[in-house]
């Protein structure tokens, strides 16, 4: 690894937000040809939106651009599309699959790239008639294959591959890119096997002793160490540290990432109450749940009635995968106890019944009836569940759309939705409303368990405050348990008396909320998949 | 040993269901019919060379991710047209025959771009975008020949036009090059004859469809019907891809309902292009193809085992129930029929969810537990 | 956000527009200039509005019949012959058996009910296993079951003299006359006729209230609690699932009653044409009532009961209107072309618009 004058890579005062909301405050750094720079940091620490940047992503651009220079040799680079991207060098490995599934891992390797031969029909038609040149397709995709230094073969197809596989096929496409100075890898070792991972450390070590500097997101802190140059911790959209590798470790890397300095007169009312003498309301064991992103493996846990309780963990993780598979959206298997009683997975009718309730985290595909009223969002589980709101006419039980529209009005004076009415159709709410909305869903229902997911995701920071405090608020007037599950730690040791953090697809441990975040960071990178 | 062999005679069995079925019902039908093998020959082969060039047709949207092209219908209205232009101009035989192709071809990219720009803003429903277009295009094709043929576009013979004076009649005679292309090296062997010429024509296509393959553009098209959203990352025109397997479907279609129209000697000016399309689909769906997946050999399968089928069903219908009729309905039945199992089958293995996950995280939390005690 | 500010003129206008839909208005504006052509062209005015209400109250029902399966989110029924011929075998048993006048109508209807359940069930449990193609394979579920009915139709032991064939008196004729049965039997009641003051004008009094008893009924049962899950299954079911609804079930009864509804509608629709028409009318007659529910607003998964009405009225108005215009004034008769890219073309409109949401 020679050492030029000016780095491969620049990055200087990277500044970048999204409509008021800054995602990334003065981003600096250097990177040479050869290196390998671990990238580290939690779930909106701004890891993603600086890629999209280096990559020259669309929605970069469709939100206003971004402020400070991207430099490549000493030459400042401006990327509108991918494709300048991949044209000065730079290579991504993203965690979803860009592979075309009947096509063999060669096909793949070449796609859009294929070595042709010319024809005769080219030329009255145009070039793509002429033929592939398989011969030449099958020598450079060999080739790649043994840069990349992991052996597959290049003759399978995709969709017979091992998920491994498919990881290592795309790595090879972006290597056989003749002109590849910097590979980005996006969580590459989620989905491989231990082997397979040391395998792909293998890998990005030869990469690097070609010359080649690669940037390895990840969250496994051990693979940071064993395999890269220097380490970068961004939280909250800056860097906080940006040190060798050689000179960090494990627990420093963790207090990077997670801790914060205690705000002046942070939320002040902040009590950690002690339920550990009250009844356990709901016991989950052995819980799996089949959603995809956030598998869940294997969670045991007890929650005590009347409590708080928050889960986190980082992303993929499996802290989403918990309420969804208990309330029957996903397919789910273990057992759940409810107030003693057991309660079936895979139906969400039944939990329902149970009196239980869930806020989700996606909005616009489950918590809400985009196209029709408040009105009909707020009522209906409650309509439908529970008989509220109807009257009986004769033989058959119409709608009472006076009902309706007065408890939707209640919860809009209570929880202060901002809208022209009751009748307004939901779409045309702010993100934040909308969220309040899904709120009165839950509370028409006068649960005496509720999940909430995600409750402050999208939302800007005045609505925020908000949305916890109708949360805090209602448990401690109802007496109602409350479990929510957010990505921002801050926000679950704001309100929360326990806090459980998923890591694996199992519950790394709980703790009482005011622990600090440093020892919640542990967790959250203990048994990372 | 034994055990292995026979799942992949039931997964063999399963995956060729429909031909299978056909076979059985050709099998069970041809007896009965009681029509004499020879002829029985002599009509398939006919048949073969008269419709196999249309069914060629369908092969390219299948494998840009298009479905089913009932749009198909509007190539074969740019060759009825070339052919009335061609019958009115009194050009016959094989140098009639080249004119209407050379004529069709401007005619049938136009309405292919036509078609395939309507279907680029359908995505996720092609089939049954494609199905209405080719009714929608009926319609402007009974304006132009029906009202504009003759008034607006001069007609020279008045043998053509209705007796109202503008219009195309409803038959339209092509007596003069009736079978020109097929009886051109014709052999005749034991009362089937065999046109080669024709048969040549079609192996040309066939040829053109495999090398077509190996292409650059044919490479996309295979990408961009299975995954989009990949083949757009990795840089290919999605929509202009699509855009081009509709064209050269329409202008194929063009060219086989030339060949087809050819061997008829006259056609229903109105009624020739109506059920072309479902009758083509239904064809290669019988010959084991589906909707995203079709190869020369379910061509040339379906031609010959629904068309079998097509020749015997009235004639056995009339001698169970002695009514021919029955027959007749039946081959429409078993044609919808076909069509109606391809489309389950395929939306029904787009649902099937990867229900193993499911059990693999049983499993695996199994093992740990037993990795645990042991 | 969420105060929808006072708009400009301009921009208010063109929302109107969006929400309207371009095609419609130049549907809508089309029919009008054919109603002002006609006294033009010397037809009688009183009698095109008769003939447009008339044709309106044939086909009412089977668009009416559109709006269960659309509104729980089964797409425009393209499967609807399997309605019309449950509809038929109660027509053609009712008449086997003897029944005449109004009775064979009552009859009709009564045993054509459990058809169309049995058929509508078995329909709705395929169109549950291929969520998201239910469009296409409707269409050849429809296609396969009419033709399968045609053969049916020659080999079934009927044996009514007046629906078999003269001389082999074996198998039904394509063509069945009501007289005697229940031609006009909705329609002859209560009928305003104002033939004797002069004016052309003859209202089907009886076959509307009809339709407006069914759309009244419909109407309630899109207010009751199974029927507001029904809508919202159509709007997202996502949402409906997570809110503990049984998505399928609703499909199902969703498509139970488009199918019950396209048997009654049939029925109407005989009753007022005089006839019964068997073998393969039954093929074409989806596209007119899925261009009607489009026309009057409805899309591939709203639809009201103002878009039937709205909707049959246009179509019929456009088909009804347009061969009479034209033949007085140009002694041409293009009405075949014009319906067919009226029809087709508005389908098409839709299906280039829909986005994929809620899905």
């Amino acid at each position: 690894m020679e050492k030029n004058n000016t780095p491969l890579l620049e990055l200087r005062n990277i500044q970048k937000d999204f409509f008021g909301n800054q995602v990334l405050t003065d981003i600096n750094f250097t990177l040479e040809a050869g290196q390998v720079l671990g990238l580290v940091g939690e779930n909106g620490a701004g890891k993603s939106t600086l890629m999209k940047i280096l990559f020259g992503m669309d929605v970069i651009r469709e939100t206003g651009g971004y402020k400070g220079d991207v430099l490549l040799n000493g030459e400042k680079m401006q990327f509108n599309t991918p494709f300048d991207a991949l044209k000065a060098g730079i290579g991504m490995v993203h965690q979803e699959f860009s592979l075309i599934p009947g096509f063999t891992a060669t096909e793949n390797i070449l796609l859009n790239r294929e070595p042709i031969k010319k024809s005769v029909f080219s030329e009255v038609f145009g070039e793509r008639m002429d033929t592939l040149n398989y011969k030449e397709m099958d020598r450079r995709a060999e080739e790649s294959i043994k840069k990349m230094g992991v052996d597959i073969d290049s003759k399978m197809v995709v969709s017979d591959m091992p998920v491994g596989h498919k990881q290592f096929t795309e790595i090879a496409r972006e290597l056989s890119k003749e002109n590849l100075r910097l590979l980005i890898l996006d969580e590459p070792t989620a989905v491989l096997t231990e082997r397979e991972a040391q395998a792909l450390l293998d890998s990005i070590r030869s990469m690097a002793a070609q010359g080649i500097a690669v940037i390895f997101i990840t969250h496994r802190l051990q693979e940071i160490l064993s395999v890269c140059d220097k380490v970068i911790i961004m939280r909250d959209g800056y860097v906080v540290k940006d040190v060798p590798a050689k000179e960090t470790d494990v627990r420093e890397i963790t207090r990077a990432m997670v801790g914060r300095e205690v705000k002046e007169g942070g939320n002040a009312a902040r009590e950690v109450r002690d339920h550990s003498d009250a009844r356990t309301i709901m016991s989950i064991r052995k819980l799996w749940v089949d959603m995809p992103g956030e598998i869940v493996r294997n969670v045991n846990l007890d929650i005590k009635e009347g409590e708080i309780l928050g889960i986190g963990g980082l992303a993929g993780q499996g802290k989403l995968g918990i309420p969804n598979g208990v309330m029957g959206l996903y397919d789910a298997g273990g057992t759940v106890e409810f107030d003693g009683k057991a309660i079936d997975l895979n139906n969400p009718r039944k939990c329902l019944d149970a009196q239980l309730a869930f806020v989700s985290e996606d909005r616009r595909s489950v918590g809400l009836l985009l196209d029709e009223s408040l009105e009909w969002n707020v009522a209906f589980p409650a309509m439908q569940i529970q008989n509220k709101f109807l009257k009986k006419i004769g033989f058959f039980t119409w709608r009472d759309e006076k009902a309706i529209a007065n408890v939707t009005n209640q919860y809009i004076d209570e929880l202060k939705i901002k809208c022209t009415g009751s009748a307004q159709k939901a779409r045309e709410l702010s993100g934040g409303n909308q969220q309040k909305v899904c709120l009165a869903k839950a509370f028409a229902l006068e649960p005496r368990f509720l999940f909430v997911s995600e409750p402050t995701r999208g939302i800007d920071v005045g609505a925020k405050a908000l949305v916890l405090e109708a949360l805090r608020k209602f448990n401690r007037e109802s007496g109602v348990t409350v479990v929510m599950i957010s990505s921002e730690l801050e926000e679950l040791r704001m309100i929360c008396d326990r806090i459980a953090i998923v890591s694996g697809g199992k519950i790394a441990g709980i703790l009482p909320a005011d622990h600090s975040s440093e020892e919640f960071g542990m967790l959250m990178v203990s048994q990372v998949k | 040993m034994k055990t292995k062999k026979n799942f992949n005679l039931g997964s063999l069995i399963s995956a060729n269901s429909v031909p299978i079925l056909f076979v059985i019902i050709c099998a069970v039908m041809i007896p009965l019919s009681g029509l004499p093998a020879n002829y029985l020959l002599n009509e398939v082969v006919t048949r073969l060379g008269r419709n196999t060039f249309l069914i060629l047709s369908l092969l390219i949207p299948i494998m840009a991710g298009m479905g089913l092209n009932f749009g198909m219908t509007l190539g074969a209205m740019a060759g009825e047209m070339a052919l009335i232009m061609v019958a009115d101009w009194q050009i016959w035989g094989i140098p009639g025959l080249v004119l209407a192709t050379i004529l069709s071809i401007p005619l049938s990219i136009l309405l292919g771009l036509l078609c395939g720009s309507i279907l680029n803003r359908a995505k996720g429903r092609e089939m049954i975008t494609s199905y209405f277009i080719a009714f929608f295009m009926n319609g402007v094709y009974q304006l132009i020949v029906l009202y504009m043929m003759g008034s607006i576009i001069p007609i020279m013979h008045s043998t053509l036009k209705l007796p109202r004076g503008y219009g195309i009649r409803n038959t339209v005679s092509l007596l003069q090059m009736r079978q020109s292309l097929d009886n051109a090296l014709a052999v005749s062997i034991n009362g089937v004859k065999i046109p080669f010429l024709t048969l040549i024509i079609i192996a040309l296509a066939c040829l053109f469809i495999v090398w077509f393959r190996r292409t650059k553009l044919g490479q996309d098209m295979r990408a961009v019907g299975q995954d989009m959203n990949v083949a757009r990352d990795a840089g290919i025109d999605v929509d202009r891809t699509r855009l081009i397997s509709i064209v050269m479907s329409t202008v194929f279609a063009s060219f086989g309902m030339i060949i087809y129209l050819q061997n008829m000697g006259n056609f229903p000016t109105y009624q020739a292009h109506t059920n072309i399309g479902m009758f083509c689909i239904a064809a290669l769906l019988v010959g084991g193809a589906s909707v995203d997946k079709a190869s020369i050999r379910n061509v040339f399968l379906g031609v010959i085992l629904f068309h079998t089928m097509f020749i015997v069903a009235p004639a056995a219908g009339g001698k169970i129930t002695g009514d021919s009729m029955i027959g007749e309905y039946f081959r429409v039945f078993m044609s919808y029929g076909v069509i109606t199992v391809a489309l389950v089958m395929y939306e029904a293995k787009k649902r099937k969810e990867n229900r193993t996950m499911g059990q693999q995280l049983a499993n695996e939390q199994k093992a740990e537990e037993e990795g645990k005690t042991a | 956000m969420g105060n929808t500010t006072t708009l400009g003129n301009k921009t208010k206008l063109k929302e109107l527009l969006d929400s309207f839909g371009l095609p419609r208005l130049i549907i809508a504006g089309f029919l009008l200039l054919l109603l002002i052509a006609a006294p033009i062209v010397g037809l009688d005015f009183a009698t095109q509005i008769t003939n447009i209400i008339t044709r309106f109250s044939w086909n009412a029902v089977m668009v009416l019949a559109m709006v269960p399966m659309v509104h729980a989110g089964c797409g425009l029924n393209f499967g609807l012959p399997l309605g019309i011929v449950s509809g038929l075998l109660g027509a053609t048993l009712s008449i086997e058996l003897g029944f005449t006048g109004f009775t064979s109508f009552l009859v009709a209807i009564l045993i054509a009910t459990p058809f169309a359940l049995l058929l509508g069930g078995g329909y709705g449990w395929l169109l549950n296993k291929i969520k998201g193609g239910e469009m296409m394979i409707a269409t050849y579920v429809g296609f396969s079951s009419v033709s399968l009915m045609c053969m049916m139709w020659l080999l079934l032991p009927y044996k009514h003299p007046t629906m078999v064939w003269g001389f082999s008196a074996k198998g039904l004729r394509t063509v069945i006359s009501l007289e005697g049965f229940y031609d006009k039997a909705l329609a002859n009641f209560l009928t305003i006729d104002l033939k004797k003051f002069g004016v052309n004008l003859v209202i089907p009094t009886g076959t509307l209230l009809f339709f407006a008893l069914l759309a009244f009924l419909m109407w309630a049962f899109l207010h009751t609690k199974t029927g507001t899950a029904m809508t919202a299954v159509g709007s997202n079911p996502a949402f409906a699932r997570a809110a503990g609804i049984n998505v399928d079930k609703m499909r199902f009864i969703s498509v139970i009653m488009s199918t019950w509804l396209g048997a009654v509608g049939i029925l109407v629709y005989e009753q007022g044409f005089g006839f019964v028409q068997l073998y393969t009318a039954p093929f074409w007659m989806a596209m007119p009532a899925v261009a009607a529910i489009l026309i009057g607003g409805a899309s591939v998964n709203k639809a009201s009961i103002g878009n039937v009405i709205i909707g049959t009225i246009l179509y019929q108005g456009i088909v009804t209107m347009t061969p009479t215009v034209m033949n007085s004034a140009f002694q041409m008769d293009m009405s075949e072309v014009i319906r067919i890219v009226v029809s087709n073309g508005m389908i098409l409109y839709a299906l280039t618009r829909k986005t994929e949401r809620g899905r």
